[in-house]
Parts: C-alpha cells; sequence; structure tokens
C-alpha cells in the first residue's frame, strides 16, 4: 500500500511501509527551470526534518531540498548525475531523489494530500 | 537604484502574453523565461534569432558645441577621432579608476552621441553626466523609448524580412534609421545582432512582424546572462564594479593607447598608476571541473589553500555544454590551464583558469 504525501516546500514522499521515496513537485521543477546538477546524499546518512539533503542547480541557481523527516538516506537516484534534466521531464517519476527509512511515521501526519497540496500552490 | 518602485516595461503585456515568467531585475519587472526555458531560448539564439526587450537600459543623447569635451572628461575616449555611426565600448570611471558603469557612445553626427547606459546605473549615470555637465556646452537628454535586441545568426535576415534595412551596419556601428530610432550592430550575447531604441507604437509594429517569424523567439534574462557569460562579456555590478578598474577587469582594449598613460578623463591618474605599478588581480573564464556550476560570490584558493581569487558570474553554458564563470584571481595565476579551488558549500571544486569567450564571437564586422 503506497500512499504519496507533500510538503509545502514542494516535496512529494511516495511512502510504503517505513521507506519514503522524495522528489520535487512537478511545480517546483517549473519554477527551477533547466536543471543541469544535482548533488545527491550518499546512503547511510542520517538526516533530521529540515536539514539539506539535496542541492539541484539550474543554469541560473542553485536551490536547496530538504529533509521532511526524520530518517536515514537508503538510496539516492545516481540516473541524475549524467541526466538532471529528469527531474524536467519526470518530476514525480524517474526524477526522484532519494530514498530514506523514516525515522518517526508520526511526522507523516503534518503533511499534505495531492488535494491540500493542489490548494497550496493555488 | 528605485527604491520599493517597480519599473514595468512598456511593453510587459507582450510578454505575458507570451508566457514569461517575471522576475525583479535591476528596479524592474522583467520577463526571466519564456515557457521554452533558458536551455532552448540560449540554444535557439544561437541558432537562429534571439529577440529580447531591454527597455531597462537608457538611452541619451549627448550633443551640442561641447559633447565631445563632455564625453572626453567622462571617459577614457577620445570622442572627437569617432567617425560618424562609429561605436566605442567605454567607461564612466570614478577618480579612483572604479568602472562607474561601461557603456556604449556612438557618434551620430558632428556634435551628437548617443549614451547607451546599464539599468541598475541609469540614475547614477545621468546625475554623473550632468555634474560633468557644468563645465561644458552640452546637452543631456534622457530618451523614452522601448529598446529591443534582436541576436542570432539569422538576425539581419530576420530584421531584412520584417523591412529593416541592416546592410549598412558593421559590428559596433549604430545610427538613426528613422525619425526617433536608434538602431546599432551589437549585443550582448557574442552573436551578430543589433539593438534597436525606437517609439513603443513604432516598437509594437516592428514587434508584430517579427514574431511573425518562426525564427524568432522571446528570450529572458537567464538566457540573456548565460549568452552573455558563455561570450566573456561583463555584467556590472558583478564582474566590474567601482571597486574594479578597467586593467584588472582585462578591458584595457577599450581605452586607446594615448590615453593610458597622458588622459585627461577622470580616473586617469589613478589608471596611469595601476598600469605602471601592475594590475595585483586579473578577471578570468573559469571552467569547473565536471558538472558542477560554480556561482557568483565562491571564494576561489590555491592548491595551498591560500586565498586565490573569487567568483563573479557562473552558471552553465548551454552551448558549451559544461559550468562557465568568470571572476578574479592573483595576477600571477591568471594564466590558462592554471588550477584554482573553488569553495562550493564546503567541498573544494576544481576549477581550471579557462580563456575567454567560451563560445566564439560571430560578430559582422567591416
Amino acid at each position: 500500500m503506497t500512499k504519496t504525501y507533500y510538503t509545502e516546500d514542494h516535496e512529494w514522499l511516495r511512502v510504503e511501509g517505513d521507506i519514503a521515496t522524495v522528489g520535487i513537485t512537478d511545480y517546483a521543477q517549473e519554477q527551477l527551470g533547466d536543471l543541469v546538477f544535482v548533488e545527491l546524499p550518499e546512503a547511510g546518512r542520517k538526516l533530521a526534518k529540515g536539514d539539506v539533503a539535496v542541492v539541484v542547480e539550474s543554469v541560473k541557481a542553485a536551490s536547496d531540498v530538504y529533509a521532511p523527516l526524520d530518517g536515514e538516506i537508503t538510496d539516492s537516484n545516481a540516473a541524475l548525475s549524467s541526466d538532471p534534466a529528469l527531474i524536467n521531464s519526470a518530476a514525480t517519476g524517474d526524477g526522484w531523489l532519494w530514498k530514506m527509512k523514516i525515522a518517526n511515521t508520526g511526522q507523516l501526519e503534518g503533511l499534505m494530500d495531492e488535494a491540500g497540496y493542489n490548494a497550496h500552490i493555488g | 537604484m528605485t527604491g520599493d518602485h517597480t519599473n514595468q516595461l512598456p511593453l510587459e503585456d507582450l510578454h505575458s502574453a507570451a508566457g514569461a515568467r517575471f522576475g525583479a531585475f535591476a528596479g524592474w519587472n522583467m520577463p526571466l523565461t519564456y515557457p521554452a526555458g533558458v536551455m532552448k531560448e540560449h540554444l535557439h539564439t544561437r541558432e537562429h534569432v534571439g529577440l529580447f526587450d531591454i527597455s531597462h537600459m537608457k538611452l541619451f543623447v549627448v550633443s551640442g558645441p561641447g559633447a565631445a569635451d563632455l564625453i572626453n572628461r567622462a571617459c577614457p575616449l577620445d570622442a572627437k577621432t569617432l567617425e560618424f555611426k562609429q561605436s566605442k565600448y567605454t567607461f564612466f570611471l570614478t577618480e579612483a579608476a572604479g568602472i562607474v558603469d561601461d557603456l556604449i557612445i556612438t557618434r551620430l553626427g558632428e556634435d551628437r552621441f548617443m549614451v547607451v547606459a546599464n539599468a541598475g546605473n541609469a540614475a547614477t549615470d545621468e546625475a554623473h553626466l550632468r555634474e560633468i555637465g557644468k563645465s561644458f556646452d552640452a546637452n543631456i537628454e534622457p530618451l523614452d523609448r522601448v529598446f529591443i535586441a534582436i541576436q542570432g545568426p539569422e538576425a539581419a535576415a530576420v530584421l531584412e524580412s520584417a523591412g529593416v534595412d541592416t546592410d549598412t551596419l558593421f559590428f559596433m556601428q549604430g545610427f538613426e534609421p528613422r525619425t526617433n530610432w536608434f538602431m546599432s550592430r551589437s549585443g550582448y550575447t557574442g552573436e551578430d545582432g543589433f539593438e534597436i531604441g525606437l517609439p513603443e507604437a513604432d516598437a509594437r509594429e516592428l514587434l508584430a512582424k517579427l514574431l511573425g517569424d518562426e525564427r524568432v523567439m522571446w528570450i529572458g534574462l537567464a538566457a540573456r546572462d548565460s549568452l552573455r557569460l558563455e561570450a566573456g562579456l561583463c555584467l556590472h555590478g558583478n564582474d566590474i564594479t567601482p571597486d574594479t578598474d578597467p586593467a584588472s577587469a582585462g578591458l584595457m582594449w577599450a581605452i586607446p593607447k594615448d590615453l593610458r598613460t597622458d588622459g585627461k578623463f577622470i580616473g586617469a591618474a589613478a589608471l596611469s598608476k595601476i598600469l605602471a605599478d601592475g594590475a595585483k588581480e586579473k578577471r578570468v573564464g573559469l571552467k569547473p571541473e565536471g558538472r558542477q556550476p560554480v556561482r557568483s560570490g565562491t571564494q576561489l584558493f590555491d592548491a595551498d589553500g591560500n586565498p586565490a581569487g573569487r567568483v563573479t558570474s557562473g552558471g552553465f553554458g548551454p552551448s558549451a555544454g559544461f559550468p562557465v564563470a568568470m571572476g578574479y584571481v592573483s595576477a600571477p595565476l591568471a594564466k590558462a590551464g592554471t588550477r584554482v579551488f573553488a569553495d562550493v558549500r564546503g567541498t573544494k571544486v576544481p576549477v581550471d583558469v579557462h580563456s575567454l569567450p567560451f563560445t566564439q564571437h560571430r560578430y559582422r564586422k567591416g
């Protein structure tokens, strides 16, 4: 059973058991423009909610992507090293950023569902 | 600067209709990108024609019997030796030879010159010119114009199709082809191209024709920046400022030789001293190793970890296909191929000093 959550910082989380796959939303990739580099986190890195997990770089600027939850990185999307534009073309699919083991599933309760997120971006 | 007030482009409605994403730049609400996105906009300009609204930049006519003398005082230039139609890249300098702004000045007639200034400095430039102008018999007239740039290998062909003659102009020439028009063969992309200042009604008429041409695409400020950076062209406020001088900035080619040691322009004494002592730092191209861009403000270090300089512009070069940057390094490190290191969020990224431009200029010279 998979469930998708959204954050106010324009990330999505696909949660299966205690593993979350995290990426940025289509709205976010549109705002950032063409991405040219992604600084990915190493597996095993422990993150607290709000830590900078990933830096995505467009032609023009670098932007931080924050950990939406406490947890530990289990994997990151190696395909982005050679093709960062995957985030532009498939933000919510092949352009995922990292997977993490969720430390406290209770933190999911503060996140939005799709309808809530759509209302958030207006 | 304009404080809290944000200026609107006269043609903002056209940009909105084209789906532009806007952002603030130098006190203006400017189109940053259009739906095609910065990458496609950049490449389109290099392959076909990019259309830029640069109405945030300011045109001034300096005229009268003392016009050339006023310019000679304000700029390291000999305005009297310019031919009619000839354009020159030049500066306003401080007494310490710091760069107040970079400009293009075109001689339109015996006592008539066009000065094109940067948006962010327009007010400073006008005050500066008027202050110097008190000592000269010259009139300084800011113009109210729409200003557009048409850039790319097919720029001349596109303008010809729209009924605008281009074959009388070579690179760095400008004239007044119609009433209240100013047109020059120049730009900020490294490509052949034109910049035209004209009344709003004329602009709307011309743009209707240009936008109906499939070779033409609106280009936003984001691609304007990546294009000029690949072309090695300076952005005032980043790569040149009142704290940098033309010698350090590698812009001495813009200053006639006889004025370098014996000029009467503001800043001449300081510049001559800098040249005699040798510039301590030099502006260079910087090519980061790998794919990660190195941004403006990033500090540079030598192999031993000593401070070596700073990045003043940096991003990704869509035509180059790799990250490109520009900055200042201490003079001994300024040779192409020298390796320095950029501190990017705590990681030392290897960066090589690189010759400029990153992409060859394709100007149409006479």
